[in-house]
């Protein structure tokens, strides 16, 4: 997928700004910002949901806007609002998106089938979904978007608001359908999901990319957001280590004291310096990566 | 490869065909204002006039076809788009048309298969039909004309809320009605009686379905179904034209 300069306004307001990036095949690609942030519209562009004002998104070498048939039924959709038929039965809601996607009777049943059984749903495919859970929806709407075997998944928070169990779930479902070959974009605002899941990540704020990069790249590259903390057998003035060319800033945890560095070694040779010149010992002294939290909340911050 | 592109699309539409009959024809607004609205006003035209069963039966025919035809399409976009299931179709690979035409169809079959009963009913007390064929044609080109008017009904504004749009298709349904030749025939009415039924659908409809019945009509078979396929044409192609222009404001 290639999104070249994708813009939306809502009156004044620019939605998605000019944002530009390319999912490659069999990537499982996550899309991060805070509440509205620009996530859900540029998915819901990228699905020919609300037309760009300006830009250009192209799906396996088709247009989204010239040949919107084409590209929607290489896709499979979980939207941020479930939307299922709730006076239909999970069957044939099944059985209605297999159609509209063109799919045969015989292969329409045996998914279906496949699908609801994956996901606990089978015993109660005949019920209306007005009576199901929000996790029992959720799952559905993950069926209806793989009936039509899609090889670009959307998935705009997929877990948001389900139990741990149903996350887990679904979670491991995505990973399944990534391994076998299936291209994934999952809108998030949760970081650990988004570290556990994704190969490569693009952060959206403010309608803006403010970074794209592997989350391994995006926490090594965060320079200041890199830690060491530290523990003495006797207090120490936090403010005397703060003062250390190349930290950035010092706080006291309990009883460590964490410092912000750009570059750990330097600074961990005159923690030891500094020990042996005040006679402490050190009890613990460990570097920490930044969590991609930090680096969220950071660009989050700058943006 | 155009032609399978336009079957493949068809056959789409079938699908939500059948998951409107599956949604809307047991909504309330569907029942109220699809059978017991005619059927109340076709009883208190009846109750206590003597009339002849060749007279009764083409404006019941009338009534029935009109507000059964027109009575799910006006649901539907605002129902969909308050669940947010409009976006789902819209995100699939159907065309606007598509959904439009699947939405039609289903208004015309509920149309054409309740308009069974008043035919039903009028054998029933003894009615002679002159043409058959014509009435079965007429009712069919007529329920699927006013099953068009039906989706350009919820066509403006681009409004969420079903309720709004069976009111304001009530507006505009209930005069038709009036000036349609159903309670006076045609040619009982005034210069600008007429000039003014004939700007009406079931005008036509009705004067073909008394055609078919007694023989008799005010204008010729002919001009009837031409004007019905003409009404037809107009209410689908400016309700497609319509919803496309107004569907990104609905989502």
């Amino acid at each position: 997928m290639e999104v070249t300069n994708l813009t939306k306004h809502y009156g004044e307001l620019v939605a998605v700004d000019h944002i530009s990036f390319q999912v490659k095949k069999g990537e499982l690609f996550g899309f991060l910002g805070p509440n509205a942030a620009g996530k859900t519209t540029t998915i819901r562009m990228l699905t020919g949901v609300i037309k760009p004002d300006d830009g250009a998104a192209s799906v396996f070498g088709y247009s989204i806007l010239r040949e919107g048939l084409k590209t929607r039924q290489l896709m499979g959709i979980v939207p941020e609002m479930a939307n299922a038929y709730v006076d239909l039965s999970a069957w044939n809601n099944l059985m209605l998106v297999g159609e509209l996607y063109g799919v045969s009777k015989g292969l329409r049943h045996e998914r279906a089938t496949r699908l609801l059984k994956e996901f606990g749903l089978y015993e109660r495919r005949n019920h209306l979904v007005k009576g199901y859970s929000r996790g029992m929806k959720q799952k559905l709407l993950l069926c209806m978007a793989l009936i039509n075997d899609p090889q670009i998944l959307f998935l705009d928070e997929p877990t948001s608001g389900l139990d741990v169990e149903s996350q887990r779930l679904i979670k491991d479902m995505i990973r399944d359908f990534n391994k076998n070959g299936v291209t994934i974009f999952l809108t998030t605002h949760n970081m650990d999901e988004a570290n556990q899941l994704c190969d490569k990540i693009a952060i959206i704020n403010h309608g803006k990319i403010a970074a794209t990069d592997s989350p391994e790249k995006l926490r090594l590259r965060s320079t200041g957001l890199q830690s060491i903390e530290v523990s003495f057998d006797k207090g120490v003035d936090t403010e005397e280590l703060s003062k250390f060319h190349g930290v950035n800033q010092a706080k006291k945890m309990g009883d460590k004291i964490r410092l912000y560095v750009d570059e750990p070694s330097p600074v961990i040779d005159k923690l030891l310096d500094f020990a042996r010149s005040k006679n402490l010992k050190i009890i613990t002294l460990n570097t920490l990566a930044p969590t991609l939290e930090d680096v969220f909340l950071r660009l989050v911050k700058e943006g | 490869m155009e032609t399978n592109l336009f079957w493949e699309q068809l056959t789409r539409s079938l699908a939500i065909v059948k998951k409107n009959i599956r949604i809307y024809y047991s909504k309330g607004p569907v029942i109220i204002f699809g059978l017991l609205v005619p059927l109340f006003l076709f009883l208190s035209f009846y109750i206590g006039r003597n009339m002849p069963v060749e007279a009764l039966i083409p404006g019941l025919l009338g009534m029935t076809a009109f507000f059964t035809a027109t009575s799910v399409g006006p649901a539907i976009v605002p129902w969909e788009a308050r669940a947010k299931t409009l976006e789902r179709l819209i995100s699939s690979p159907v065309s606007i048309w598509t959904i439009f035409l699947g939405d039609v169809l289903s208004s015309f079959l509920f149309g054409a298969l309740v308009s069974v009963f008043p035919v039903i009913v009028g054998l029933s007390m003894g009615l002679r039909i002159a043409n058959p064929s014509i009435l079965g044609f007429g009712v069919v080109l007529a329920t699927f004309c006013f099953a068009s008017f039906s989706i350009l009904l919820s066509a403006y504004p681009p409004t969420d809320t079903p309720a709004s749009v069976m009111m304001l298709s009530s507006m505009v349904k209930f005069p038709l009605v009036f000036i349609s030749g159903i309670f006076i025939p045609i040619e009982e009415l005034p210069a600008w009686g007429k000039t003014i039924s004939s700007i009406s659908p079931l005008t036509y409809f009705t004067d073909l379905a008394r055609h078919s019945i007694s023989g008799k009509g005010y204008y010729p078979i002919e001009l009837d179904l031409i004007a019905l396929a003409a009404f037809t044409i107009a209410f689908l192609v400016s309700a497609i034209k319509i919803h496309e222009r107004t569907m990104q404001k609905r989502l």
